[in-house]
């Protein structure tokens, strides 16, 4: 992520097209990322027998035809949510990749508190949604004290509480919390007033949507303009250097995780807390949404604001892959595969830099 | 008579959960004295598994779907291999990109190549010879007897690897190239060879881990067989700081807590819960070993 650098802004009297033509090497990289990795998808597809252009069709039909947007605004929102989880802590270089544990723990908080805590129906609705960060924001904090004292890499401890984490959502949808009667390890469902509301004419489009845009903007404000995101970039530039610097490590590594984990659970939340109004085993892990939001981060490399655009791609790819699946039987994990190829793409473009070192150097062999 | 019996069927069982993540850990604690962070790890079995399934089940023969993982999980380790040691890129944002990949992969191939949804073992899938020879021996027998061929090897390769690192001039190369690679390349030591070289190495384990995972402890491949056994895996090298045997011991305590585990299903634990307990104890012990020596060392780097 740190990898990208911030190009000085070009001066204001530049023209739209010589702005554009600056950027362009900036934004080079990411677009051969996607178009290698709808390449490989295409090669793919026709290895399957089928013909990429049908197979894309699909893809971009089960993801933003009428009948399916609607949905796919929900699983954005969820992507956007856990592309957040992975960029603020990136930002200081460590890497959460124990979001779906933080999701799981923000959605089974919030079916708690929906289910069980007799709250007054105006109350309920912000209850469910503190809770699920709070527990999303304490299990993702855990991984702090680990790194700082006892030095397990953040990327390690998050990975191990997710396991575990993920398990005892699992066993408490099953057993103590279990829908009883219904053969599907799910809760109850909420009542009326734990349902995060729709937007007009929408199913699965609701209220969620706009908190997580929320948090966008409040990301985007905290990093580029403030003090606090300054340290953040600065601890991930040069850990000693901005300790030495005054800046607390150990404290901002908590902020950082915390907030983290804190977004992850609120993601939680809001798929629990729309259609079906349910916490149903495995609903929240299986469609992905943590590497989707990874792989997200990733492409929008050191710029929040691009965020949205980047988790508007993955989840084309993620819900599109669903769609896929279901109108010419190509298995959705295709949407994973693609994935995997964008962050692979991203992280090997230093072969263009070692590419440039050699042949400057071969151009200078008197030097060396 | 009866308690040592059971006694001794649990060590076997432990030995059984421990050989994957031995071997998978022992590539890991490889790479870490040769200074590559490896953790693609759990991506490699989990590739190494479906390929050891899927060939031994059309040949028909267990050592081809073994070799068949190997090669090919070495042939994937040249990702990490040539990208982050000979093109710089970041280790762990490639590992994060492999790691999806097996996944994704996988599960792509399972349904369109093999038609099958969630588990592969079709009738006749030969799984991998156990160790039947033993069974007359006292003590080994019952260790042994019912484990496959590559348990030995999983417990065997972590002291080989100790000796070879120890007392060999390779070894000694291998071990320079980590603790200072500009020192080492003074020496006329290549350093970047030896890494990727080291890289590939940890991915013909990772393959014979696989072959273990899918040929041994099961015989079938289930998506996301692996569950975090890469991982573990990681955890186990960090532990040990690189040292093979350290690692297999470090194994040995994860094995001991699934194998734990499948015993407290046995007596009506939701599964849910026996299957968080590994990770957990793995985490804890890693957490207060580094912390203790950490504090030992003095201030937290």
């Amino acid at each position: 992520m740190s990898a990208a650098p911030d190009s000085p802004a070009p001066p204001a009297t530049l023209r739209p097209a010589d702005r554009l033509r600056l950027a362009a090497p900036q934004a080079v990289v990411p677009l051969g990322a996607v178009l290698v990795a709808l390449a490989v998808g295409a090669v793919v597809m026709l290895a399957a027998g089928v013909d990429p252009v049908r197979g894309y069709d699909a893809m971009v039909r089960g993801a933003l035809g009428v009948s399916s947007i609607d949905f796919s605004v929900a699983a954005f929102t969820a992507i956007l949510a856990m592309s957040l989880a992975f960029a603020v802590p990136a930002r200081m270089g460590e890497y959460n990749l124990g979001g779906d544990g933080q999701l799981c723990v923000g959605g089974i908080a919030a079916a708690v508190v929906a289910l069980h805590l007799p709250l007054p129906a105006p109350l309920l609705l912000p209850a469910c949604l503190l809770a699920a960060v709070v527990a999303g924001a304490l299990l993702a904090a855990l991984s702090a004290p680990l790194t700082t004292r006892a030095r397990v890499p953040v990327i390690i401890s998050t990975l191990l509480l997710s396991t575990p984490a993920v398990a005892l959502t699992s066993y408490l949808v099953r057993f103590p919390l279990a829908d009883r009667g219904s053969g599907v390890p799910q809760t109850p469902r909420f009542p009326d007033a734990a349902h995060l509301p729709a937007l007009p004419g929408t199913q699965y489009t609701n209220l969620g949507l706009l908190l997580v845009l929320l948090v966008l903007v409040a990301v985007v404000v905290v990093d580029g303009r403030t003090p606090l995101g300054f340290e953040l970039r600065a601890v991930g530039a040069n850990r000693r250097f901005a300790a030495y610097g005054g800046v607390s490590v150990p404290g901002l590594t908590l902020g950082a995780l915390a907030s983290a984990g804190a977004v992850a659970g609120l993601a939680g939340a809001v798929v629990v807390m729309t259609q079906p109004f349910r916490f149903v085993d495995g609903a929240l892990t299986a469609p992905g949404y943590t590497f989707a939001g990874i792989a997200a981060a990733l492409l929008a490399g050191g710029r929040p604001a691009l965020l949205p655009l980047t988790a508007a791609l993955f989840t084309v790819l993620q819900v599109g892959s669903t769609g896929m699946e279901r109108d010419i039987d190509l298995p959705r994990q295709l949407g994973q595969v693609l994935q995997a190829v964008v962050i692979l793409v991203l992280a090997l473009r230093t072969v263009a830099l070692t590419a440039t070192a050699r042949r400057a150097r071969r151009r200078a062999p008197e030097r060396s | 008579m009866l308690s040592s019996v059971l006694t001794l069927s649990f060590v076997a069982a432990v030995l059984t959960s421990t050989a994957p993540v031995a071997l998978a850990a022992l590539g890991g604690a490889l790479c870490g004295r040769a200074g590559v962070f490896n953790i693609a790890l759990e991506g490699q079995v989990l590739w190494a598994c479906f390929a050891a399934v899927v060939v031994a089940a059309w040949t028909g023969s267990v050592w081809l779907g073994v070799l068949a993982a190997v090669v090919t999980t070495t042939l994937l380790a040249s990702v990490l291999a040539v990208g982050s040691v000979r093109w710089h890129a970041d280790p762990i944002i490639v590992a994060v990109g492999v790691n999806l990949l097996a996944l994704g992969l996988t599960g792509f191939l399972l349904r369109s190549l093999l038609g099958a949804s969630g588990t592969y073992a079709p009738p006749g899938l030969p799984g991998l010879p156990d160790l039947a020879l033993l069974r007359g021996v006292p003590v080994l027998g019952p260790l042994l007897s019912g484990q496959s061929v590559l348990v030995p090897v999983a417990l065997l390769l972590p002291l080989a690897a100790a000796w070879w690192l120890a007392r060999t001039p390779a070894g000694l190369r291998l071990r320079g190239v980590g603790d200072h690679p500009a020192a080492a390349a003074s020496l006329g030591v290549p350093v970047t060879r030896y890494q990727q070289a080291t890289v590939h190495v940890a991915g013909a384990l990772c393959g014979l881990a696989g072959a273990q995972l899918a040929l041994g402890n099961v015989t079938a491949f289930t998506e996301n067989m692996t569950a975090g056994r890469g991982w573990v895996a990681v955890a186990a090298v960090m532990l040990a700081v690189n040292r093979p045997v350290g690692v297999l011991l470090a194994c040995l305590l994860f094995g001991a807590a699934e194998a734990w585990g499948f015993r407290l299903q046995g007596i009506g634990l939701p599964q849910q819960l026996t299957d968080a307990a590994p990770y957990l104890v793995t985490l804890v012990v890693l957490v207060v070993v580094r912390a203790r020596r950490s504090s030992r060392q003095g201030a937290p780097a």
